[in-house]
């Protein structure tokens, strides 16, 4: 059955899971100690890939987040307020390092309670997560070189963090790191499905030694976020999430003191040109959307090609979708996981039914998806106009929609017709048209010839309902500083 | 086929496709696909001798070794074909007579090419008439590099009537064609102009075959095939010396070219020392024990 030459499938390649300890149960993370919620209310948290209960988490309650704001006030009043930039750095290089050392681990328990593939989790988010720190660990002590002219830079105080489920422990690497290193201290909040990674950074946090309540993780759902982006005594919220919820957010710190940034949904344009690096572009496309399942914000979840070689590229593309391994993600040969949530699966099965009732052509590649778990195939959806809903609304799942288009002023009118502005690709041999497209395609996120490539030194953020505010970079230092304050 | 349309041939572009290839090293094989990956690598294997230094006695012996790769099971192997210098066709032939075993011959001036038409064609001639089954030419490096790719294509061309029934294999010589769109463009050429295979290198200059350049190749093959429907072969040579390395090559294969081209009427790796590391490998995996190297003969 796998046998090499006439098998359909590799023999299974499990990454292995001794190293991994799971706890049956974690508490919230406030002022540097484990404690239960409130009325030790707890809820399940489990393996997308086998629906099995993978442990039970603290339901924090807003008493709860109450206590871990005025843990991180005290610690800011305190010890971690004081600081010099320096020392700061010390802390967050300590934790960087700590990550490189239990990154396996970190990489099993992101695939088991999230369900992406352990090769993506292994090679793309655990570097870039012990990335981001070792990043901003380097700017703690150059704040005061860091903007324009010779500002006075202080820190912001108390910041409320709400991250979502398809990156969790890189999306608490982009906000705890540079809160930290500009001298904040933080309230984090991860998603409600997929909270054990980031519990795991706060035993590598207080392994590390950083002061009680400079970092406080809360764990829970809706009302728990809310309760943070409520609080009166929080300074700033940065959020990463769907735009409804963002829309929800700017609603409620209206009128009040609050900063914010906002990190939100994504419909990015990738343009395949007549000119392009085919075969180099048919990856480009199956990274753009098929990376972690495609519950990617900045996902290239709309194909635009040029018609001379429309046809070529989608055959192309179909050939290289069958080789794609859909199934356990701890498989190491696996390249597309299952999906987080049910929730989230039946939002895109309802979808890519809504593109055949619309008049779209739905295409998925012969193969095996497992029956259990929650599993998508990835998808192609052909003949599209711009009109379908699925090409208007983001769909946060591996299907891609495919239009055409005859001059490169006219990708340019497509791509930027939608609500977004978070990213978009481009793939051309010709400079000239790669720079026309960069430049006038809205999109806070322009890749050329590459996609979905991260660096923490590049910063990240969106235009139009996508959002407010960067993070990654010199960019993102500015949300968690005053100026001349 | 007519003179390849260049116009038709998209670029390439480097960094995707080193980013690309390092995904098939990310595959990991396991038990029975592991085991039988191995025993078909060695089944590919082109056992290669190139050196002023062969002698009748080295290519007995390697032709041995070519025929039971492992003395203590007849199961594995033999080797797809041993390679010498034209000198030597006739002493391998008669090693491998009455075997699956083939015997290929560098011609054209190898490993140069830099020498007249006339002369390269005659070593052609004289291999095959010397029992050769199939002949490995090298490509005029400078003439493709000073753009003169018809002449290229006749040379090709001539050299391909010049084997007869032989099989010919075109060496591109990658590491001397510097970028990749100009192992497209002359994999193309040589595709158009007859080639039963198209080869990574001689061998002599570094580097020699990497996954990158096989990956580049291997895609102007499924694109050859699948305009014209002819199949051509591939053969990686130079610097594929451990198992796990040529592992990746065949998943590569199979995953761009499907399971049609898993066998050694398609794919070939050119390699001397990797006989030994891919039966090493192969014990490993059927006893559980990491093997030596003087358990294995070396030939």
């Amino acid at each position: 059955m796998y046998d090499f030459i006439n098998g359909d499938e590799y023999a299974p390649a499990p990454e292995s899971t001794s190293e991994l300890n799971v706890k049956e149960q974690y508490g919230l993370f406030i002022h540097g100690e484990w404690c239960d919620a409130e009325g030790k209310k707890t809820f399940d948290t489990i393996d997308p890939s086998n629906q099995k209960v993978l442990s039970k988490v603290a339901l924090a309650s807003s008493n709860d987040v109450d206590k871990a704001v005025a843990a991180a006030r005290s610690a800011y009043n305190g010890e971690w307020g004081q600081m010099s930039g320096s020392d700061r750095g010390k802390y967050l290089y300590r934790i960087s390092r700590l990550i490189q050392e239990r990154s396996r681990e970190f990489a099993v328990l992101e695939t088991m309670d999230g369900g992406k593939p352990i090769r993506e989790s292994r090679d793309i988010d655990l570097p870039l997560v012990a990335a981001h720190f070792f990043y901003y660990a380097g700017w703690a002590d150059k704040l005061d070189y860091a903007f324009p002219g010779k500002q006075k830079v202080s820190s912001v105080g108390v910041v409320g963090q709400v991250i979502p489920w398809n990156f969790p422990l890189m999306m608490a690497a982009w906000k705890i790191a540079p809160a930290l290193a500009c001298g904040n201290t933080v309230i984090l909040k991860p998603a409600e499905t997929t909270s054990l990674t980031a519990l795991l950074l706060a035993e590598v946090i207080a392994e590390a030694g950083v002061p009680a309540g400079v970092v406080n993780i809360v764990t829970g759902a809706g009302d728990t976020g809310r309760a943070i982006v409520e609080h009166p005594d929080i300074d700033k919220i940065a959020f990463t999430g769907s735009t409804c919820v963002g829309k929800q957010i700017l609603k409620a710190v209206a009128g009040t003191e609050k900063t914010y940034t906002l990190e939100l949904g994504g419909k990015a344009a990738h343009v395949i040109m007549d000119d392009a690096a085919i075969d180099q572009a048919v990856e480009g496309i199956v990274n753009g959307i098929f990376f972690n399942q495609g519950n990617v914000c900045c996902a290239g979840s709309r194909l635009l090609v040029q018609e001379g070689v429309a046809e070529k590229v989608i055959k192309k593309l179909k050939k290289r979708m069958e080789s794609l391994i859909v199934g356990n993600p701890l498989d190491k040969n696996t390249d597309i996981g299952a999906i987080n949530s049910k929730e989230q699966l039946n939002t895109i099965k309802r979808m890519v039914k809504s593109a055949t009732k619309e008049g779209a052509e739905v295409w998925q590649p012969e193969g095996n998806v497992p029956r259990k778990g929650n599993y998508f195939p990835p998808t192609l959806i052909l003949d599209c106009a711009q009109s379908h809903t699925v090409v208007q609304q983001e769909i946060f799942g591996p299907v891609l929609t495919i239009q055409t288009f005859r001059t490169v002023n006219e990708a340019i009118e497509k791509a930027n017709n939608t609500e977004y502005g978070l990213s978009g690709g481009v793939w051309s041999d010709k400079g000239a048209k790669v720079f026309k497209l960069t430049d006038q395609i809205n999109a806070g996120i322009m890749w050329a010839n590459t996609y979905n490539a991260f660096d923490p030194a590049s910063p990240f953020g969106g235009f139009k309902e996508s959002g407010i505010g960067c993070e990654g970079g010199l960019h993102g230092l500015y949300p968690y500083v005053k100026l001349n304050g | 086929m007519a003179f390849p349309n260049l116009r038709d041939i998209a670029p390439i572009d480097e960094v995707g496709v080193k980013e690309r290839a390092s995904r098939y090293q990310k595959r990991s094989l396991k038990g029975e696909t592991k085991l039988s990956a191995l025993r078909l690598a060695l089944t590919m294997l082109d056992v290669t001798t190139l050196e002023g230094k062969d002698s009748v006695g080295k290519v007995k012996q390697m032709c041995r070794k070519a025929l039971s790769p492992m003395a203590s099971d007849p199961t594995i192997g033999p080797a797809a074909a041993v390679c010498v210098y034209p000198s030597l066709v006739k002493i391998a032939k008669n090693e491998v007579a009455g075997s699956k075993v083939k015997v290929a011959s560098v011609a054209t001036a190898f490993p140069s090419g830099q020498s007249r038409l006339r002369e390269r064609l005659g070593e052609i001639k004289y291999a095959v008439s010397e029992g050769a089954d199939e002949i490995d030419m090298v490509i005029s490096r400078g003439k493709f590099l000073a753009g003169d790719y018809r002449g290229l294509y006749d040379e090709v061309a001539k050299c391909k009537e010049a084997c007869g029934e032989a099989h010919l294999k075109v060496i591109l010589e990658t590491g001397e064609l510097e970028t990749l769109d100009n192992v497209r463009i002359a994999s193309e050429i040589s595709m158009s102009a007859g080639a039963d295979f198209i080869k990574t290198s001689t061998g002599k200059i570094a580097p020699a075959a990497t996954l990158p350049v096989t990956l580049v190749m291997l895609q102007a093959i499924a694109d050859y095939h699948e305009r014209t429907g002819i199949m051509v072969g591939m053969k990686p040579a130079g610097g594929i010396s451990d198992a796990k390395l040529a592992l990746q090559y065949l998943v590569m294969v199979k995953e761009l070219l499907g399971k049609k081209w898993l066998s050694n009427k398609w794919f070939r790796f050119g390699a001397s020392s990797l006989t030994n590391d891919l039966l090493m490998q192969l014990e490993k995996q059927r006893t559980g024990l990491y093997q030596g190297g003087d358990y294995f003969s070396k030939d």
